[in-house]
């Protein structure tokens, strides 16, 4: 079965891509625009990819994450890959191959906490103090 | 040897059995001095007798033959169990050629009987270096075997607390090891789905570039799965070794002690630690 693209999911402001197949060129090219698309469309603040399910991670698939995260930077989104078997972690230690501007969760879960964390600490300063009704 | 003179041995064997046996026995016995009971004694060296015999008998003439299956058989068995026992080699090997003498009293004086002798001897040191080397193998198979089983033993990976688990090094690192390790940690990682792992090295006498580096990319490979990993329990001397070798931890934190990394770990998560005070003193 060929796959001719990959779904990418919204969950709030968040994007949800689970990469299932092997990422040849086309697809590859086919995720970075569609991504690109839906992070303006949406106005999503955060990128979760999901590799969980990749045996190989190559310098191809590498680049092409690297050069996802770098395009959602611009649009201020921010790219987070999860899931990434030890295997494949292994081999790209071994090969010297880094992810750039990529940042990298166990799981979903942590990846969404990271995100919520960010933005906390993005979000302009709330002084309880100000809020909380005066003292009489 | 030719298969005459064989069947002049298996005849010599056969009448003088007692004899040849006791001689036999009590040489043995000095050798192994008491760490084996004579009947025991006794019963492995009459298994090896009768497989001797039998072997001269069907004509073999050397080690090999396909005759001499059952002695051979005999052979290894009981020097795997020496191996096994914690005898050593010559001991082991002894048992074998202390054959010789008791024979050498009972064949006679006669040109005829010493060359029967030389043939036989020549037979027996072949035997010799059978058993030599059949006990070598089992204990080279024992030494691999315990080995990994250490390699097993030597490498725990404990979780400390929700979220963190600890690899608790102990002993000489070296590449097999290492990678023995690091498979283990980032498995863990992802089985417990524990973002902080700890590896601590209080136990690791000596560490070098190669260590260094191996630790280096188990740290690597764990950020990249998104875990962060801590080191803790650098001695002042491997401390001193690392700056001095040149290298780079980078952005590697490292604590003193595995309770410095555990807190450092917990606050990171959000964990507080509070002492509960005003308790009554007990």
């Amino acid at each position: 079965m060929s796959v001719d693209r990959i779904p990418v999911l919204t969950l709030g402001d968040v994007l949800l891509v689970s990469i299932q197949v092997d990422l040849e060129d086309q697809l590859a090219l086919r995720l970075q625009d569609d991504l690109a698309e839906r992070i303006v469309a949406v106005g999503a603040r955060g990128v979760i990819i999901d590799i969980t399910a990749l045996d190989i991670v190559d310098s191809f698939v590498g680049r092409t994450l690297a050069t996802i995260a770098s395009v959602s930077k611009v649009l201020d989104a921010e790219t987070i890959v999860v899931g990434m078997r030890p295997a494949v972690a292994i081999t790209l230690v071994e090969l010297g191959l880094q992810l750039p501007g990529v940042r990298t969760a166990l799981n979903v879960e942590y990846a969404l906490d990271m995100l919520a964390a960010s933005r906390l600490a993005e979000s302009p300063v709330v002084d309880l103090a100000d809020t909380a009704p005066a003292a009489p | 040897m030719d298969a005459k003179v064989a069947q002049r041995l298996a005849e010599v064997l056969t009448a003088q059995r007692d004899a040849i046996l006791q001689g036999w026995v009590t040489t043995v016995r000095e050798t192994l001095r008491g760490r084996l009971t004579d009947a025991e004694l006794r019963r492995q060296l009459d298994e090896v007798y009768v497989a001797l015999v039998a072997t001269f008998e069907s004509g073999a003439t050397t080690v090999n033959a396909s005759s001499a299956g059952e002695l051979t058989g005999v052979l290894s068995d009981l020097s795997r169990s020496r191996a096994q026992h914690g005898f050593s080699a010559t001991e082991t090997a002894i048992s074998v050629f202390a054959l010789k003498e008791p024979v050498r009293a009972v064949i006679g004086e006669d040109t005829a009987a010493l060359s029967d002798h030389a043939a036989f001897s020549g037979f027996l040191d072949q035997l010799g270096l059978f058993t030599f080397e059949t006990y070598v193998a089992a204990r080279d198979a024992l030494i691999s075997e315990q080995a990994e089983q250490l390699l097993e033993l030597s490498t725990p990976v404990v979780k400390l607390w929700d979220g963190i688990v600890a690899v608790p090094l102990v002993g000489t690192l070296d590449s097999a090891r290492s990678q023995v390790v690091m498979e283990r940690l980032l498995q863990a990682l992802v089985d417990s789905g524990s973002p902080y792992a700890i590896l601590d090295i209080t136990g690791v006498p000596a560490i070098d570039t190669q260590v260094a580096q191996h630790i280096m990319k188990t740290i690597v490979a764990a950020q990249l799965m998104g875990a962060q990993c801590v080191i803790s329990g650098i001695r002042p001397q491997i401390a001193q070794t690392i700056v001095s070798l040149g290298i780079e931890f980078g952005e590697i934190v490292t604590k003193a002690n595995l309770a410095d990394a555990l807190q450092y770990a917990l606050r990171q998560q959000d964990v507080e630690i509070i002492r509960r005070t005003g308790r009554s003193a007990v």
